[in-house]
């Protein structure tokens, strides 16, 4: 602690712990509520709540909705709304399900499991939703319809273009590498997973190191050491933790021995077998950190924030404020598209009803996330975590067997109040 | 005569049958300030929206150096040199100060991602010359105060050597020791060979900081006029009555 008294004197500005460590304290409330969510639910249920299993669901069923939250985020932040992302995932889920079953068998003569379906399906459906995206964000960037409308439009227009694509009919089964994107099908396993959590730390590590070199290069006031040190500590803790958790969830026996029937294989006794980090899982980090460098480092986000905190001085500094909403509107239709994979893969089917209410969720999220809804404000962490919340009350709640219309009225409230905490916050901070 | 650094001919634009700015003819050269005067609604701030790019020309003629240009939009007028400070500030509430400077302009790494470091550093220079008080560098530019907002806003006008240099009320917001820190600014950009465009309802503002005014009224030029061939009495009759002074 000597360390840190020194320091603490060489940067007599800097005062608490938390704004040594330079943390972000709306992430910290949020992931405070989130904590104290899961243990309350965990002594109501006796323990059964934070166990490796419920863990590993809880991640699979936020996936879908969490991705296109990441999505919402800019749309939200300028300005927008897109309430059309239900019914685009129905679609993008439609169309590749009619691809690798139907297309691609009956016109290319590829037959189901082949080695390159899932990658066409999953591509074709990608440019399906972007371009989707893209006419709803010409309609608003260029046309000047209101978001607003176009996407209620889009709702009842891509859920049922979905249905006719598949002519009402549920579609499967789907390709089997396709369904490895739906998160039970599709898991890493113990080993590569901790490989991809050292590698996570790893270069976590090297990013804290890098940002700290390139503040000094500018002669800017950086943290102390120690503070750099606890950060990385908390990173690498958290992410190996995570990983620990998944890795300690086992396959049950019998899956186990009807995965070995299946090869024609007797399972050894005592066999046992981790499930370790789902792929679906592994995506929406992938995206959450590209959106995250799209939001933070490139032009593209920093244009969607300048728009959202003053559209007219982002059209004066010469931003194409019309092509922005396109490009916006394309890359949640993209987002859509990666959430229809991995939802459709968790059914292992595609059906009409899929995404039903989807939008709702994903608007929640971003708003329970700290978005604010007039413009300028939001993070991709925090949508993420935003539905994490979501998901947890619901199962959380099922769990404990809170009835069903009881569920809904209670995440309608938490909806509801989680934006008054943050008004109540920002007012506070008086940062707005 | 030199060629006028800006000469705007026969300018027009109508707004849904309202004739905006009728007929009006402004010129800029270098190293000069130019006042512009009106009511409010006389159309000065319209017509100086056409230079920056922020609304399109109805009709007439925009030279720059004795070339004609065409400004669509506000990146035309950047990349002609032509900065603006506009009233409402036009920044970014919910973005730093180096956002704000670099806005559409930002600076980036060899990989193409900006690169904020560099934009702080670049910003705390220049804020260092123009408002060594300036240090809120990393919140919001909500939270400055007017004369740190405006100083933000200048400061992007400044740094990225604009040659004409268009100020639409610039001091409005300003307490007594600001205004004179922009009159100071001001000066030196006009040594240093900028035309200034000075947007203002205040005439003492404009007596003391223009080499020449033009008064508009109802979106026609009532006249150009050199400061020191007209008094206070003068310039005020062609704002209010739209009278050019007579000449004996």
């Amino acid at each position: 602690m000597t360390d840190a008294a020194d320091t603490g004197a060489a940067a007599p500005k800097r005062r608490s712990l938390i704004d040594t460590l330079e943390l972000d304290t709306r992430l910290l409330g949020m992931i405070g509520a989130f904590i104290i969510l899961c243990v309350t639910f965990d002594l109501v249920t006796d323990g059964r709540f934070l166990t490796p299993r419920n863990i590993f669901n809880l991640t699979i069923q936020t996936v879908s909705v969490a991705i296109m939250a990441t999505g919402m985020v800019f749309v939200i932040v300028c300005r927008h709304i897109d309430l059309s992302v239900g019914a685009l995932l129905a679609t993008c889920s439609a169309s590749m399900a009619m691809i690798q079953t139907s297309i691609l068998p009956q016109y290319f003569g590829m037959e189901l499991g082949g080695p390159m379906i899932w990658a066409i399906a999953a591509a074709s459906g990608i440019v399906v939703g972007g371009l989707i995206g893209a006419l709803q964000g010409w309609l608003v960037g260029y046309l000047t319809i209101p978001a607003f409308i176009v996407t209620l439009g889009g709702l009842l227009i891509w859920r049922n273009v979905g249905w006719h694509m598949t002519d009402g009919q549920t579609i499967g089964p789907l390709d089997p590498t396709f369904m490895m994107f739906g998160g039970t099908n599709g898991t890493l396993g113990a080993g590569a997973s901790w490989a991809i959590g050292a590698l996570a730390a790893a270069f976590c590590v090297y990013a804290i190191w890098q940002g700290r070199r390139r503040k000094q290069k500018h002669g800017f006031t950086v943290k102390p050491l120690w503070a750099e040190f606890a950060l990385g500590l908390i990173a690498v803790g958290a992410i190996m933790g995570f990983v620990a958790i998944l890795n300690s969830y086992e396959v049950p026996t019998r899956r186990l021995a009807r995965m070995f029937a299946a090869r024609g294989e007797e399972m050894p006794e005592g066999y046992t077998e981790a499930y370790g980090l789902p792929i679906s899982v592994l995506l929406l980090i992938v995206v959450a950190i590209v959106m995250t460098i799209i939001a933070q480092r490139t032009r593209l986000g920093r244009y969607i924030f300048a728009t959202g905190g003053n559209p007219d001085a982002a059209d004066l500094s010469g931003v194409n404020t019309r092509l922005l909403t396109v490009k916006i509107f394309a890359l949640v239709g993209v987002l859509c598209a990666i959430s229809a994979v991995v939802a459709s893969a968790r059914l292992t089917n595609h059906s009409n009803d899929i995404g039903t209410l989807d939008e709702l969720r994903v608007i929640a999220a971003a708003v329970i996330g700290g978005t604010a809804l007039s413009g300028g404000i939001g993070t991709i962490y925090g949508a993420i975590l935003g539905a994490l919340v979501m998901q947890s009350l619901q199962s959380g709640m099922a769990m404990v067997g809170v009835d069903a219309p009881l569920q809904n009225i209670v995440v309608g409230l938490v909806l509801v109040v989680a934006v008054l905490i943050d008004i109540i916050y920002r007012r506070r901070t008086g940062d707005a | 005569m030199m060629t006028p650094l800006v000469e705007m001919r026969d300018i027009s634009i109508a707004f849904g049958g309202v004739k905006a700015v009728d007929n009006v003819s402004v010129d800029l050269h270098a190293g000069e300030v130019v006042g512009l005067l009106g009511h409010n609604g006389a159309g000065k701030s319209t017509l100086i929206k056409i230079l920056s790019g922020a609304y399109p020309k109805g009709s007439g003629e925009i030279r720059i150096n004795g070339e004609a240009v065409e400004i669509h939009n506000p990146r035309d007028a950047r990349a002609l040199n032509i900065e603006t400070i506009y009233q409402t500030l036009a920044l970014a509430d919910n973005l730093d100060a180096a956002s704000n400077l670099f806005l559409g302009r930002e600076l980036t790494t060899a990989f193409g991602f900006v690169d904020d470091d560099a934009m702080e550093a670049e910003t705390r220079k220049i804020m260092g010359r123009l408002n060594p008080n300036f240090q809120k560098f990393k919140d919001p530019v909500k939270a400055l105060s007017g004369g740190q907002r405006q100083s933000v806003a200048i400061a992007r006008a400044v740094y990225f050597n604009a040659k004409i240099l268009i100020m639409d009320e610039p001091t409005a917001a300003l307490g007594p020791q600001e205004t004179k820190m922009v009159a100071e600014l001001i000066g030196e950009l006009k040594k240093q060979g900028i035309g200034i465009f000075l947007i203002s309802h205040d005439i003492h503002d404009v007596m003391d900081l223009c080499d020449r005014v033009s008064v508009m009224k109802n979106g026609q030029l009532v006249g150009t006029e050199k400061v020191e061939d007209v008094t206070d009495d003068e310039i005020l009759a062609m704002i209010i009555l739209g009278k050019r002074p007579e000449r004996t």
